[in-house]
């Protein structure tokens, strides 16, 4: 098994053991994985790339091929425990009815993606007047999957307005650390590559 | 009570000595209940297994055969001798290894490798059945399954398998027998059949009807045999499992032994003389009601419909684990009809799978050596295996 990347691993640490989860966008299922051989989790994924899909159920995992934008709708409400949205809000035509979907799904929503808000981003934009490429945002604006990018602050508002409490936060640092943060700072917003939250409906 | 029968093919063995597999007849007592309303007594389910039931009784994999198989899934054909058509799935090593499961594989009823079908005598006149033959169904050769592996003492299985209508009967047994299906895996199937593929089918019965040599489906009375008409089709549907690519690749317009054209009707295209061989091959093995009956059985799937008209219904509290497999280039069940099934899955909150593979070889893809099959086959029974606690 791979060594789980260090934002999936600070995923992982808020999912209970046993628990029902469902991995929205599980890339090569490496999260799935971990999360079905070390904490014996009830696990399923949906992912867009066929070739992803398969190398999943190639690992033993329930994993179909679909797209969140429109396959979420298929789902029951609250089947699950948990439903993880990793690095893929960014990239969804439509960030807040997909959001709005998981907090139904799910009791408990994780989403993590990656901080536009990071002073980088902002200094590109405002010194060199061009779209900023970053480690974890590197595509030029043109070719890039990731067409809803957001800041924290952007985050929490959607979050806000699709009526989920937010349980916990985490700032992500560029060299994978993570630690707790406060919502309202406006700290993590400027110097956080990526956040993490927890999210139940209110 | 269930007994040990010899299976009862409709042509004399082609080689003497070919192993001709099993078959178990059940009497009055037991008789098959149809979707029509009609009964079936006495019946017999012929099978073939391969490898080894444990101890437990845990490792059992029921391989459903397609339109025209039969249940020689890994082992020459007794009439024809060729290879089993999934020889390459199944075997010691192979995706369903029989080092560690045990496979059986049904003849379905209806069919005409030795389980009952219209070639089959009518105890009630000593006759062969031909049209009085009650229709069946999907869901009749499930049950007809089902009573089978009651009768060798099986409780569940681990896997229940099976491409196009092989497909069908999996889902079929995931509705009917939740408790009995660990997994399933539907391969270039669907949930129901659509009007494109009943209108295929009715050409080709309508040309077995037309053939005057079926007089009624009673030809076996006269001595005659509508292979004419059998053979077309055979030859319209074998067109709907290729792919337009495939056909274009493998013949194009090549001429067969031929530099110019005939000015004739006779086969001048290598397309036509592949179709001719695939017709006259396929009459030598295969009965033409049976085909009248089985093709009847495929329009008539239709699984929403026996619940409400929501598929998801079918699969409401389901607890077996499901792997949906279609190809890409596969016109005849394709991907859509395999993704609604997966949806479905997705909406009962069923544990599910569904993986779509790139070809260009069609609804005949799930018979061919598909290396992306075989790895997708092999690691979802791993990990069915391993969850289940088979070794």
């Amino acid at each position: 098994m791979r060594k789980l990347r260090p934002d999936l691993a600070a995923i992982a640490a808020l999912i209970a053991p046993g628990a029902r989860v469902l991995d929205v966008g599980c890339g090569e299922g490496d999260l799935l994985e971990y999360l079905v051989r070390e904490k014996q989790v009830d696990g399923r994924g949906i992912e867009l790339s066929q070739q992803n899909v398969n190398a999943c159920v190639g690992r033993g995992l329930s994993v179909v091929q679909g797209d969140a934008d429109s396959d979420l709708a298929d789902y029951p409400s609250a089947v699950f425990d948990v439903v993880v949205l990793s690095q893929t809000i960014q990239a969804t035509r439509s960030p807040r009815s997909v959001l709005s979907h998981l907090l139904r799904i799910g009791r408990k929503t994780i989403v993590s993606f990656p901080n536009f808000g990071h002073w980088r981003v902002r200094l590109a934009l405002l010194l060199r007047g061009r779209m900023p490429q970053t480690a974890t945002l590197g595509y030029r604006w043109f070719d890039t999957p990731n067409i809803h990018l957001c800041t924290i602050s952007d985050f929490i508002e959607l979050a806000q307005e699709n009526g989920a409490r937010i349980e916990s936060a985490f700032a992500l640092s560029g060299r994978g650390h993570t630690r707790p943060m406060r919502p309202d700072a406006w700290g993590p917003n400027i110097f956080a590559q990526g956040a993490i939250f927890g999210l139940t409906k209110n | 009570m269930a007994e040990n029968a010899q299976p009862n093919f409709l042509r004399p063995l082609a080689a003497p000595g070919a192993d001709i597999g099993q078959a178990i007849s059940f009497g009055e007592s037991q008789p098959l209940s149809l979707d029509s309303g009609r009964t079936l007594s006495p019946f017999t389910v012929a099978f073939m297994t391969y490898g080894t039931l444990d101890a437990m009784k845990a490792n059992a994999v029921m391989v459903c055969h397609a339109l025209t198989g039969d249940q020689f899934a890994a082992s020459r054909h007794p009439v024809t001798g060729k290879r089993g058509w999934w020889e390459m799935m199944i075997g010691p090593g192979k995706p369903i290894d029989t080092n560690r499961f045990f496979v059986i594989c049904p003849n379905v009823i209806g069919g005409c490798m030795g389980t009952t079908g219209p070639a089959d005598n009518d105890p009630a006149t000593s006759r062969p059945f031909g049209l009085s033959f009650p229709l069946i169904t999907v869901r009749d050769m499930v049950r007809a399954q089902a009573m089978l592996l009651d009768a060798l003492g099986i409780e569940r299985l681990l896997c229940v398998l099976g491409g196009s209508m092989g497909g069908m009967q999996a889902l079929q047994w995931a509705a009917s027998f939740p408790g009995r299906v660990i997994s399933a895996v539907p391969i270039a199937a669907a949930a129901r059949h659509s009007a494109q593929n009943i209108a295929f089918h009715e050409v080709g019965r309508q040309a077995i009807m037309a053939d005057p040599e079926w007089k009624g489906g009673e030809y076996a009375l006269y001595g005659t045999n509508p292979a004419k008409g059998l053979a077309v089709a055979r030859m319209a549907a074998h067109i709907t499992y290729l792919s337009e690519a495939a056909l274009q690749r493998k013949f194009g317009r090549a001429l067969q032994n031929r530099d110019s054209f005939s000015f004739a009707f006779g086969p001048d295209f290598q397309i036509e003389s592949y179709l001719h061989h695939q017709g006259i091959s396929f009459v030598d093995r295969f009965d033409a009601n049976s085909y009248l009956y089985i093709t009847r059985a495929m329009d008539y799937f239709d699984l929403a419909a026996d619940y409400g008209g929501s598929l998801a219904e079918a699969f409401r509290g389901s607890r077996t684990r499901f792997c949906i497999v279609s190809f890409t280039s596969d016109w005849l069940f394709p991907t859509v009809e395999n993704k609604r099934i997966a949806h479905a899955l997705n909406a009962a909150a069923a544990n599910v799978s569904f993986v779509e593979i790139e070809t260009d070889r069609g609804h005949d893809s799930f018979l061919l050596d598909e290396p992306e099959l075989f790895a997708t086959i092999r690691s979802f029974l791993g990990s069915v295996a391993q969850q289940t606690g088979v070794e």
